[in-house]
C-alpha cells in the first residue's frame, strides 16, 4: 500500500517508528526452537530448585486441608467479629492476581497492543493458576467443605433454592464463569502451538498426546479465518468478563451496610487493584523465566517498560481510591464511616497494616516515572514484590481492620491467624508456583505463531 | 499387507512458498485460476488472506449470537422460576416479583457470557472439522513444515480444475520452490 501514502506521510512515520518487539531480527525457525526447546530439553538446575520445594508446600496444603476438614474450621483463627480472616483476604487476593491474564489477553488484543504477544500465554496460565489457589479458601470457608455444592443451582431435598439476590452468589457465578471462559481462551490459543509440538515429536506417547490436545490442527486458511474469529469473539466477551469479575467480588462488601465497606467506589478500585497486583506477579514470574530460558529477545525491556508503565497507571488510580476513600469518610458526614477509616488509619490497632499497604501500593510504584527505573530489572523486580506484598495487606486492611471494629464497642475484637492458616497461606504460593513450572516444563510458556505474526516480515501488504 | 501392497490413490498437490508474501500472491494467482478444493496453511494467519483467497467474514458470529441469547433468557429462566416462582426468599428488602430484576443483572451477565464462550468453542470446532486426529496431508514431509516455518498451497485432487501436471506446472509458475505429490490410503 505504499503508493497510498505521500512523502511527507512518509516521513512521519519513520519518525514514530517502534522499537521492534522480537530483537536481533530473529527467524520463525529461531522462535520454533527457541520456545519449544524449553519443553523438549532438559530443565535446569533452578527449575528443579522451585519445584521439589513447591510440591513440598503443595504437601503442606494438602495436610492442613485435611486436618481442616477433618477438624473443623475452629482452627482457623477467624471468629466473631472477624468471621473473614485470612480465607477471604488469600481468596480475594488470589482472584485479584487472576486479572492480569485475561486482561492482556483480551483488553490488548482488542486495542492492537502487539506486544501482547509474547506474555500472554504465561500470563493466562498464571490466571487459571491464580484462580485455582482462589477457590480453595472460600470452598473450605462454608466450613462442611462437602456441603459445597450447596452452591450449584440444583434441587436438593430441602427444596430450598440459592438466594440469587445475594451477592455471595454472584460471586460463585462470576469467578466460576471467568475461571471457565479463561481456560476456553487458553485453550485455544494453545492449539496451533500444540500442533508445532505435535509436528516436531519424534513419535510415541509424547506425539500422541500432544496430537490429541492439538486437536489435528492443519493451519489451513480455511481454519484461521474462523480461529480468528473466534480469539476476537472470546476477548470481546473476557473484556466485560474481567472488569465484571472484581466488581462483583467487590459487591461481596461494598453491598453490606459495614461502615468501611459500604462505599460506590469498591467496584472500580477493586478492579484497577487488581489489574495492578495481576502485572505485579506476571513481571515477577516472567523476569526469572526470561533470564532462565534466555528469552530476552523474545521478552524485550520494551515489553517490561510497557508492563512497568500499567503499574505506575494502575497504583496510582488505586492511590487515588485509598485517598478518596478518606476524603468520603471525612465529607459524608457519617460518624460511623469517619470512624471507621480513623480506627483504620489512625488509632486502631491495624494501623501498622495500613500503612505497609500504602507504601507499598501506592509510593513504590512511583518509582516507575523515572524511565531508568522501569529499565533496571532489580528496581522492576524489588517495586513487584512490594506490590505483591501490599495488595495483600490492601485486601487484609479492608477485611480485617474493618470487622474487628464493628458498630458496638462491646463486639471489638482482635484477629490474630493461626498456624494452620499461614501454612495454607503458604501452601496455595507452593501450588501456585509449583503448576506454573509444571505448565513451563509441559505447554510452550511463549504463544509461538502469535509472535510470529508480528514480525515484519510476516506483514504481506 | 506390506507397504508395497497399499492401495494408495493421489489426495492433492502441497507446494512450499519462501514467504508469507510469496504464498500471498500466489494464492490470488490460485483462485484467479477457479480452484475450489484448496486451501492455504501458515504458522500464523497472514493477514489479508481471507480476501486474497475469496473468502467471506466468518459466520461464527451468529451462532455465538445466538448462544449468548440462549444464555440470558437460561439465567433469567433460572433466576425467577427459582426465586418468584418455586421458592421466594424474603430477604435484604428486594422483592420477589417482575422487579427483582436488577438483583439478578450479575448472574444473567455471567451466564451470557458462559455460553457464549462454549459457543465459540464448540462452534469453532464445528466449522472447521476438527478435532479430526488424521488427515493425508499429515504423511507430507514439506506440509508438515506449516507448523513452523513452511508456507503451503495444498490443492486437492477432487477440484474440478485438478489434473497431474497442468496443476503442478501451475504451482511451479506461481513460485512455488518445492511441489510434492499427496496420496491417501483407500
Amino acid at each position: 500500500m505504499a503508493n497510498g501514502i505521500s512523502s511527507v506521510e512518509e516521513q512521519d512515520l519513520k519518525g514514530v517508528a517502534r522499537e521492534p518487539l522480537v530483537l536481533n531480527n530473529r527467524d520463525y525457525k529461531w522462535i520454533t526452537n527457541r520456545i519449544c526447546g524449553i519443553i523438549e530439553g532438559g530443565q535446569p538446575l533452578l527449575w528443579w530448585a522451585i519445584v521439589i520445594p513447591c510440591s513440598l508446600l503443595v504437601g503442606v496444603l494438602l495436610f492442613t486441608l485435611v486436618y481442616l476438614v477433618s477438624t473443623g474450621v475452629g482452627i482457623w483463627g477467624n471468629n466473631q467479629p472477624v468471621a473473614w480472616g485470612w480465607a477471604i483476604t488469600n481468596f480475594v487476593f488470589w482472584i485479584g492476581i487472576g486479572h492480569a491474564g485475561t486482561l492482556i489477553s483480551a483488553v490488548l488484543f482488542l486495542t492492537r497492543q502487539k506486544w501482547r504477544t509474547s506474555v500472554n500465554r504465561a500470563a493466562e496460565a498464571m490466571t487459571l493458576f491464580a484462580v485455582v489457589c482462589a477457590g480453595i479458601y472460600p470452598g473450605f470457608h462454608v466450613g462442611r467443605f462437602w456441603m459445597v455444592w450447596f452452591l450449584a443451582p440444583v434441587p436438593n431435598s430441602n427444596a430450598i433454592w440459592q438466594n440469587f439476590k445475594s451477592p455471595l452468589l454472584w460471586d460463585v457465578f462470576a469467578v466460576s464463569t471467568y475461571f471457565t471462559v479463561s481456560v476456553i481462551f487458553w485453550y485455544i490459543g494453545l492449539v496451533p502451538d500444540l500442533a508445532t509440538i505435535r509436528d516436531r515429536c519424534k513419535g510415541g506417547l509424547k506425539k500422541a498426546l500432544y496430537g490429541i490436545f492439538a486437536l489435528g490442527w492443519r493451519g489451513g486458511n480455511r481454519q484461521w479465518r474462523h480461529y480468528e474469529m473466534a480469539y476476537l469473539l472470546l476477548a470481546a466477551l473476557s473484556t466485560p468478563l474481567v472488569l465484571s469479575v472484581h466488581s462483583v467480588v467487590s459487591f461481596d462488601f461494598a453491598t453490606s451496610v459495614v461502615p468501611g465497606w459500604h462505599t460506590t467506589i469498591f467496584p472500580p478500585y477493586f478492579v484497577a487493584g487488581a489489574i495492578f497486583g495481576g502485572f505485579a506477579m506476571v513481571l515477577t514470574l516472567m523476569i526469572p523465566c526470561r533470564t532462565i530460558y534466555g528469552l530476552q529477545d523474545l521478552l524485550t525491556p520494551k515489553h517490561i517498560d510497557n508492563m512497568a508503565k500499567i503499574i505506575v497507571l494502575t497504583g496510582s488510580i488505586v492511590g487515588y481510591a485509598y485517598l478518596m476513600e478518606l476524603f468520603i469518610a471525612f465529607y459524608g458526614g457519617n460518624k460511623y464511616e469517619s470512624a471507621a477509616f480513623h480506627l483504620r488509619a489512625l488509632s486502631g490497632p491495624y494501623a501498622w497494616a495500613y500503612y505497609t499497604m500504602m507504601f507499598c501500593n501506592v509510593v513504590a510504584p512511583q518509582l516507575f516515572w523515572i524511565p531508568w527505573c522501569r529499565k533496571n530489572l532489580l528496581v522492576v523486580m524489588a517495586v513487584c514484590m512490594c506490590v505483591n506484598a501490599g495488595m495483600w495487606y490492601e485486601r487484609f486492611v479492608i477485611i480485617v481492620t474493618t470487622l474487628a471494629r464493628d458498630f458496638l464497642p462491646g463486639q471489638w475484637g482482635y484477629y490474630e491467624p493461626t498456624w494452620v492458616e499461614i501454612a495454607m497461606f503458604v501452601g496455595t504460593h507452593g501450588l501456585f508456583l509449583f503448576l506454573f513450572f509444571m505448565f513451563v516444563r509441559f505447554l510452550p510458556m511463549i504463544a509461538i505463531s502469535e509472535v510470529k505474526g508480528i514480525l515484519p516480515k510476516s506483514q504481506v501488504h | 499387507m506390506s507397504d508395497s501392497e497399499k492401495l494408495t490413490r493421489a489426495w492433492g498437490y502441497v507446494a512450499e512458498f519462501e514467504s508469507p508474501k510469496a504464498v500471498f500472491e500466489a494464492a490470488k494467482q490460485c483462485r484467479e485460476e477457479g480452484f475450489k478444493r484448496w486451501d492455504v496453511h501458515s504458522p500464523f494467519p497472514i493477514h489479508g488472506m481471507d480476501a486474497a483467497m475469496g473468502l467471506g467474514p466468518s459466520y461464527l458470529s451468529k451462532f455465538v449470537f445466538c448462544g449468548g441469547l440462549f444464555g440470558t433468557l437460561t439465567a433469567l429462566g433460572l433466576q425467577f422460576g427459582t426465586q418468584v416462582g418455586l421458592y421466594p426468599t424474603i430477604v435484604q428488602n428486594k422483592p420477589a416479583n417482575l422487579w427483582t430484576l436488577p438483583a439478578f443483572f450479575p448472574v444473567t451477565f455471567e451466564l451470557t457470557i458462559l455460553f457464549s464462550a462454549f459457543t465459540i468453542l464448540f462452534g469453532l470446532l464445528v466449522i472447521i472439522k476438527l478435532p479430526r486426529l488424521h488427515h493425508p496431508l499429515f504423511g507430507s514431509k514439506s506440509f508438515i513444515k506449516f507448523s513452523d516455518d513452511g508456507f503451503i498451497i495444498a490443492i486437492e485432487a477432487r477440484d474440478p480444475k485438478f489434473s497431474r501436471e497442468k496443476t503442478k506446472e501451475f504451482l511451479l509458475s506461481v513460485g512455488a520452490t518445492e511441489v510434492e505429490l499427496v496420496e491417501e490410503e483407500l
